[in-house]
């Protein structure tokens, strides 16, 4: 473990476009101080204490690792029932989809979107993103570079909004909590829909743009 | 206390000058077009209110009734962690830590991390590990995410009307309130005047 030097940058000549990589610099991840880079014993940002990597570490590993624990999981959280509903003596069971059928028959069509979006939209387009730019990165692509850490931004911002219908779960299961008369419970389809949207989070999060760009140094 | 003369994009790594912006101007990457950094002077004594504010509507949404639902007569009264103790009672515990540390404890955790690091800030003092502590609350960020359980709590209000009577009780509206100080705190903050002044030479 040791600790790197703050780079003087003053001399750094930028005439000609180049990363931080390629200048013997490493940039913090977490407060962006730019650092001499050195190979051997694991480097410390002088600044705030975090771990320095030229690149996030083992990034198309974990990422891979993540996204094929999220496909997984994907499977038995729109399969089993996410609540189950107890009304004047009868019990219903719902999964994601049949909430969003019941929304559109009971004609808040909005919320049925929303849900609809969060809950099986968002997930997939992660999943599918990611797995995209990962094969992008595995074949060196040089195809448009910009479009496709847009499209990484995109999958690292919206994937929060995914956990709505989790905290739809917790506040009904709360509320309805009256026996016989009405009673809503928590199915076990919930639980992998979270697991769902944790691993995609993690996901997006080890995934390293900058591995997009490389490939364009690589065919420079 | 000067700002670097050169960053990194994050995205695409591209070395460059960093811009100087007119007040309140945004600089992209000159090759990838991200987010590159921002123009937000003074911002930390405003950062600092919003904060203190922040938690003031994080303990009144915490201690009054949230939600009320009547239904045939009967009245059910929930807390914002109402259902988050129905989680551990049902037998799942990761959905209940999933919330608590989601919906609580991570949004909690920024607003009193951005005091901590900004109150001494203020006396021109740095307090203990204040470099850990900040980066901490920074990497917790993504994880906090009232905003999203707000629109949980509106689709849930929605889908119960129908079978029932929802009456909205004190701790909804602070916990509007708090959901706007959160989203306030974290747009009017610039981590780059933070990390300025913990630079290795000061
Ligand atoms: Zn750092
Ligand atoms: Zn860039």
């Amino acid at each position: 473990m040791g600790t790197a030097e703050p780079r003087k940058l003053n001399t750094i000549d930028l005439r000609v476009p180049t990363t931080a990589a390629r200048a013997g610099v490493v940039a913090c991840h977490h407060c962006g101080l730019l650092s001499r880079f050195r190979v051997g014993p694991r480097l410390l940002c002088p600044r705030c204490g975090g771990a320095l990597h030229l690149r996030k570490p083992n990034s198309e590993a974990r990422t891979w690792a993540l996204v094929i624990a999220a496909i997984l999981f994907y499977i038995p959280a729109n399969v089993y029932p996410v609540t189950h509903t107890t009304y004047l003596g009868s019990t219903q069971s719902d999964t994601i989809l049949s909430g969003v059928y019941y929304f559109i028959t009971t004609g808040s069509w909005y919320i049925a979107l929303i849900i609809f979006v969060a809950s099986i939209v968002v997930p997939a387009l992660k999943i599918v993103a990611l797995v995209f730019l990962l094969v992008s990165v595995r074949r060196h692509s040089t195809w448009r570079p910009e479009e496709r850490t847009r499209l990484y931004h995109i999958t690292e911002v919206i994937g929060r909004w995914s956990m709505v219908d989790v905290y739809v779960v917790t506040v009904m299961v709360a509320l309805l909590r009256l026996g016989a008369l009405a009673n809503i419970d928590a199915g076990v389809g919930i639980v992998f829909f979270g697991a769902v949207v944790v691993t995609t989070m993690f996901a997006a999060n080890s995934f390293d743009p900058r591995l997009i760009w490389d490939a364009m140094e690589i065919s420079a | 206390m000067s700002p670097d003369a050169y960053l990194a994009c994050h995205h695409c790594d591209l070395l460059q000058r960093r811009p100087s912006l007119p007040p309140n101007g945004v600089a992209v990457c000159a090759r990838c077009g991200a987010f590159l950094c921002r123009d937000r002077r003074n911002s930390l004594d405003r950062t600092l209110a919003l904060a203190v504010s922040g938690i003031i509507f994080f303990i009144i949404a915490n201690s009054y009734p949230f939600l009320s639902l009547n239904i045939e007569g009967q009245t059910q009264e929930t807390r914002l962690t109402s259902g988050i103790f129905v989680f551990f009672q049902e037998g799942m515990p990761w959905m209940g830590i999933l919330v608590l540390v989601t919906g609580i404890v991570f949004p909690l955790l920024e607003l009193l991390g951005l005091i901590y690091v900004l109150l001494p800030l203020k006396v021109g003092r740095i307090s203990w590990k204040t470099a850990a502590v900040f980066r901490l609350i920074r990497s917790l960020q993504p994880w906090g995410m009232t905003e999203v359980f707000l629109l949980g709590i509106l689709v849930s209000i929605v889908k119960l009307a129908s079978m029932a009577t929802i009456i909205p009780g004190i701790a909804l509206y602070a916990f509007l309130v708090l959901i706007f100080m959160v989203a306030a705190t974290t747009a009017s903050l610039n981590p780059e005047l933070i990390w300025e002044r913990l630079n290795p030479e000061n």
